[in-house]
């Protein structure tokens, strides 16, 4: 949450900001490891997509060593931030390791908060008289940070995976967390375009919840819709971004209402009724309950998502297709990226491309499943 | 052929059609220069008594027997539509009396008068029926 | 006869150079204003008559009619107007209560019209609907709050019964009675080619409009009149009528004059005796009586119809729609101080409850809140008058929306507001035959069909121009809208922001 301060320009939170934006992500199906610096080349290629301020990255398979625990990354304002949400940290969860995140630091790169890594579970008997699952409890502990600790603001938190961003070009953010020093099966980037500047950390992409990352491009013309429909439900959108309500969207719809990610892409980029129509009556029932019980969930407007989560990577596109999105194959590694240019520098010959329809969903899993 | 119905479920009475059809005949471009200070001669008539009113005209019937007994050929048959031709017409009235709905009338020129659906008019199109604001007199086609 | 003080509010002013003296204003006139006088062959007319309803004008073929506001005035004074310093004359000479009809014409805020709408621009492409996909279908009732699912994984439908509108609009309860046969017919026809609904009022279901059910929704309000087990099971839903919005906290009185026929047959009462709707249901003094007749209807109905429950807006609405939306009530229908009636106590309509749209804003706010929005779908009516207002009431949190004066406005209605008197010259607001078969429905419900349809398009319009393809995702969305000229306290109530915020 933001420390007061009436001089600076209003940022996300305080008022909604429209951007357009760039994104990519790369995916190894045999869970090969992939560097970090593959993703920032990709990215770096759409450096016209993005205007410098906000870029981001979110690695999955990254933290082996600590796959069992929560890897919380958190912005600080100042010393004091950091000690009270380390007080809250440490009543709330047991700190298995905690460090700065390592950062080059680059001319490139300026307004720096703390930034710091704690490897957590939660606190045993804190969880037992809370009767939430480990993820739900983890998720409103989150959202207290966020939404009641000045100065403080969680951008990470689901299990062996880490989000890594600032305000910047995305290559130079890339750079300045040092991502070739990263390995995982599964990198998303964003590269922000916002209409105005927020330069708040906080609100580069991706945005994540848990395990739950968003990478997203498009303004959703159904936000305030969406947002105060998720509201109901314990979230609180503090960002004023699409990708935080995305985040929220797909965190309710998967895994507390358990819906498999095709249910879910058909509620948020639902059929329109005329294809739905033309359904065998079952699929017609089925898609009819869908869109009719999450009818405040659907999401209109322009956008291409790319939702990381552990084991796998989703692409969606709005019902129009009113955002460029291409995936590609080479061998057992998929692409999707805003333009075609950002895979081919990454991987020259592929063995397929091609453009989803609007609303239609593409999910890639590691084979074998997690691990 | 498309003729003139009424239904007097919805005729409110009102008189409009007679003046319509009135206007309509006058030649006049203007329904106040037309119709100002004269008492009208309208080919359409409101029939009313005891609340029920409907409108009478010309049914242009298949076999008319106005067109069978028409002394000097004056009444004939144009694509279903019975018209009158006043020159030929001697005003004998045979046809006023034979007319069993009683839609032919005499003029007051002399020749009888009766509804043509404004074929002949400047209006093309029956404005009885365009004026009547409850579409109680329609001009379709009917099996 | 005694002095009233009373001065014609109106004058009929007769252009004689173009007066034929066809005596159609005479003919259709039931209030007897205008008559022939032979003698100079020329039409006079009584102005005391005269209401303003404009049947006169609408059917003079050479347009020779003007009704004007008398320029006739008391001496000028801010506080008692001519209106204020008329109607206690008219109590002083009646000693009876001031009756009105259709709806609250005084000057409060529109709150619709303090309301811009938001549209795409560079950032976000606006939306073309004659060359895209818009889509105005909503269901209204319960969601379920967690999907369930067979041994096979597959989904279930869990779902309550949903009324399926083709577009959010329904035209609200009309007892047969205060209003036509013809104008349900009309209201009827129009709902079944729209599919969308019309509501039966609190009068019951003439037999021939039965077979309309499964465009209709049945009331069942105080007084219980018509109401048995085949009605029930006629419409697609069953409203609970709590309140109307122009008379909130009191019943309704249909003269024993007026139940007379089919009235009286369809509202199950005896010729010529008054039907009186209790202020209150009998059998409802609190939430816990509600939520009762609630289930009643359901068991009656085997659970397969939704039931509406529809309140005025009043000063605690949330608080009364947070009770509803807890009653196991599908739909809660709120209706605003503006909505339309056929009879009610001026004082009361001009006084009592609050605007739909601030009604609207709190409760759904609140349902929010408490996390129950999905319990219930929200329908609003109180005095929505085209389709800007509907984009405006959906965007404030509405589900759907439920006009009748301005269904009644498309039947011809002039607003003269003398429904009480039963001599509609429009055949709408009357019972007289002579009167009534002056709504011939084959036109009223093509006008009806007409004005849903060019609101249809204008919401598609105003939709696409927001880059919302479709209408769900505009429910609620407050961002889309902006206050003009109003207090800080009035955009909080409404949730929305300032223009140029």
């Amino acid at each position: 949450m933001r420390q007061d301060n009436a001089q600076l320009p209003q940022r996300e939170g305080e008022i909604r900001i429209p951007s357009g934006c760039a994104i990519s992500g790369i995916f190894s199906k045999t869970g090969e490891k992939i560097n970090g610096r593959k993703i920032i080349d990709s990215i770096a290629t759409m450096h016209d997509r993005s205007n410098g301020l906000g870029g981001g990255f979110a690695g999955y398979g990254i933290y082996p060593q600590y796959k069992e625990y929560y890897a919380l990354h958190v912005f600080y304002e100042s010393s004091k931030a950091k000690e009270e949400c380390e007080k809250f940290i440490d009543k709330k969860f047991d700190i298995i390791n905690l460090s700065k995140i390592p950062v080059r630091p680059t001319p490139k790169i300026t307004n720096e908060p703390l930034i710091w890594r704690y490897f957590v579970k939660p606190q045993h008997n804190m969880l037992e008289s809370s009767h939430l699952d480990e993820a739900e409890y983890t998720c409103r502990n989150v959202i207290q940070i966020n939404t009641t600790i000045e100065g403080a603001y969680v951008f990470s938190s689901g299990k062996n995976m880490g989000v890594f961003k600032a305000v910047g070009y995305p290559e130079d953010v890339g750079e300045y967390y040092g991502l070739e020093d990263y390995e995982g099966y599964c990198w998303t980037a964003h590269g922000r375009y916002p209409t105005n500047t927020p330069g708040w950390w906080g609100g580069a992409h991706p945005f994540a919840l848990l395990d739950y990352s968003i990478v997203h491009n498009g303004e959703i013309s159904s936000y305030d819709a969406n947002r105060r429909y998720i509201e109901m439900f314990g979230y609180k959108c503090t960002l004023l971004t699409d990708t935080e309500v995305i985040t929220y969207i797909i965190d309710y719809l998967v895994r507390r209402q358990g819906l498999t990610l095709q249910e879910m892409a058909s509620v948020i980029a639902a059929p329109f009724w005329s294809t739905i129509e033309k359904y065998p009556p079952e699929e017609r029932e089925r898609l009819t309950y869908l869109r009719n019980t999450f009818s405040s969930l659907l999401i209109t407007g322009p956008f291409s998502i790319l939702l990381g989560f552990s084991g796998g990577m989703m692409a969606l596109n709005d019902r129009l297709k009113l955002r460029s999105m291409v995936i590609a194959e080479k061998g057992s590694t998929v692409y999707v990226a805003s333009e075609e240019c950002a895979i081919r520098v990454v991987e020259p010959t592929l063995d397929k491309l091609w453009s989803p329809k609007g609303g239609e969903a593409f999910i890639v899993t590691l084979e074998g499943g997690e691990r | 052929m498309k003729r003139i119905y009424v239904n007097e479920k919805w005729c409110l009475g009102c008189h409009l059609c007679e003046y319509y059809c009135a206007f309509a005949n006058s030649g006049s471009d203007d329904m106040v220069k037309a119709l100002k200070d004269i008492t009208i001669h309208p080919r359409i008539k409101i029939e009313e008594r005891q609340g029920i009113s409907f409108a009478v005209s010309c049914r242009h019937c298949e076999e008319p027997l106005c067109v069978k007994s028409c002394i000097t050929g004056a009444l004939t048959i144009h694509d279903g539509v019975i018209t009158i031709d006043s020159d030929k017409c001697v005003g004998c009235y045979t046809c006023i009396l034979s007319c069993p709905y009683g839609a032919v009338m005499p003029s007051g020129s002399g020749a009888i008068q009766k509804c043509e659906l404004c074929v002949k008019n400047s209006f093309g199109t029956p404005a009885c029926v365009q004026g009547c604001p409850n579409k109680a007199i329609v001009y379709e086609e009917r099996a | 006869m005694a002095v009233d003080f009373l001065y014609p509010p109106y004058e009929v002013i007769r252009n004689h150079d173009k007066c034929i003296t066809c005596r159609v204003c005479e003919r259709q006139c039931a209030n007897e204003v205008t008559r022939y006088d032979p003698q100079h062959n020329r039409m006079i007319s009584d102005d005391a008559k005269c209401v303003n309803c404009h049947r006169c004008v609408s059917l003079c073929p050479t347009r020779a009619i003007k009704i004007v506001k008398t320029d006739h005035t008391f001496k000028t004074n801010a506080n008692w107007t001519g209106d204020t310093i008329s109607a206690v004359y008219r109590q002083a000479g009646t000693g009876g209560v001031l009756l009105s009809s259709m709806g609250n014409p005084e000057a409060y805020p529109v709150y619709w019209d303090k309301m811009l709408i938001n549209a795409s621009q560079v950032t976000n492409p606006p939306i073309d609907p004659l060359r895209e996909p818009m889509e105005t279908k909503v269901f209204l009732g319960q969601k379920p709050d967690a999907v369930q699912r067979d041994e096979q994984g597959k989904l279930i439908n869990n779902l309550a019964p949903q009324l399926e509108l083709s577009t959010p609009v329904m035209f609200s309860a009309m007892s047969y009675g205060s209003i036509s046969y013809n104008a349900h017919e009309s209201l009827a026809r129009a709902a079944q080619e729209l599919e969308i609904y019309y509501n039966t009022g609190e009068g019951g279901l003439h037999e021939d409009f039965y077979k309309y059910g499964k465009n209709t929704i049945v009331q069942v309000a105080s007084g219980r009149f018509g109401v048995y087990k085949d009605y029930l099971e006629a419409g697609a839903a069953i409203e609970i009528k709590m309140g109307q919005g122009a008379k909130p906290g009191i019943g309704g009185h249909l003269p024993g004059a007026k139940i007379v026929g089919d009235i009286s047959k369809t509202r199950m009462i005896p010729e010529g005796s008054d039907a009186i709707s209790p202020a209150p249901h009998h059998d409802i003094y609190s939430i816990e009586d509600l939520r009762q007749l609630v289930f009643s209807l359901k068991e009656a109905t085997e659970y397969k119809k939704p039931v509406i429950v529809k309140i005025a807006a009043v000063h605690n609405v949330a608080a009364i729609a947070s009770g509803i939306a807890r009653s196991g009530a599908d739909i809660i229908a709120i209706d605003g101080f503006r909505g339309g009636t056929g009879a009610a106590p001026t004082r009361i309509r001009d006084n009592v409850g609050i605007p739909i749209e601030l009604a609207l804003a709190s409760v759904d706010e609140r349902l929010r809140q408490e996390g129950i929005r999905g319990n219930v779908s929200i329908v609003v009516g109180g005095s929505i008058r085209n389709s800007a207002d509907i984009v405006k009431a959906i965007a404030l949190g509405a589900d759907a929306v439920y006009i009748a004066t301005s269904a009644l406005l498309a039947l011809g209605c002039h607003l003269c507001r003398s429904c009480q008197t039963g001599k509609c010259n429009w055949g709408i607001a009357t019972q007289r035959p002579e009167l009534v078969k002056r709504l011939n429905p084959e036109i009223g419900y093509q006008r009806l069909v007409n004005l849903i349809t060019a609101w249809t398009h204008e919401i598609e319009e105003m939709m696409g121009g927001m880059g919302i393809n479709s209408i769900e995702a505009l429910r609620g969305n407050r961002l889309m809208l902006r206050g003009i000229g109003l207090t800080e306290k009035e955009l909080q109530i409404l949730g929305i922001k300032h223009a140029g915020e």
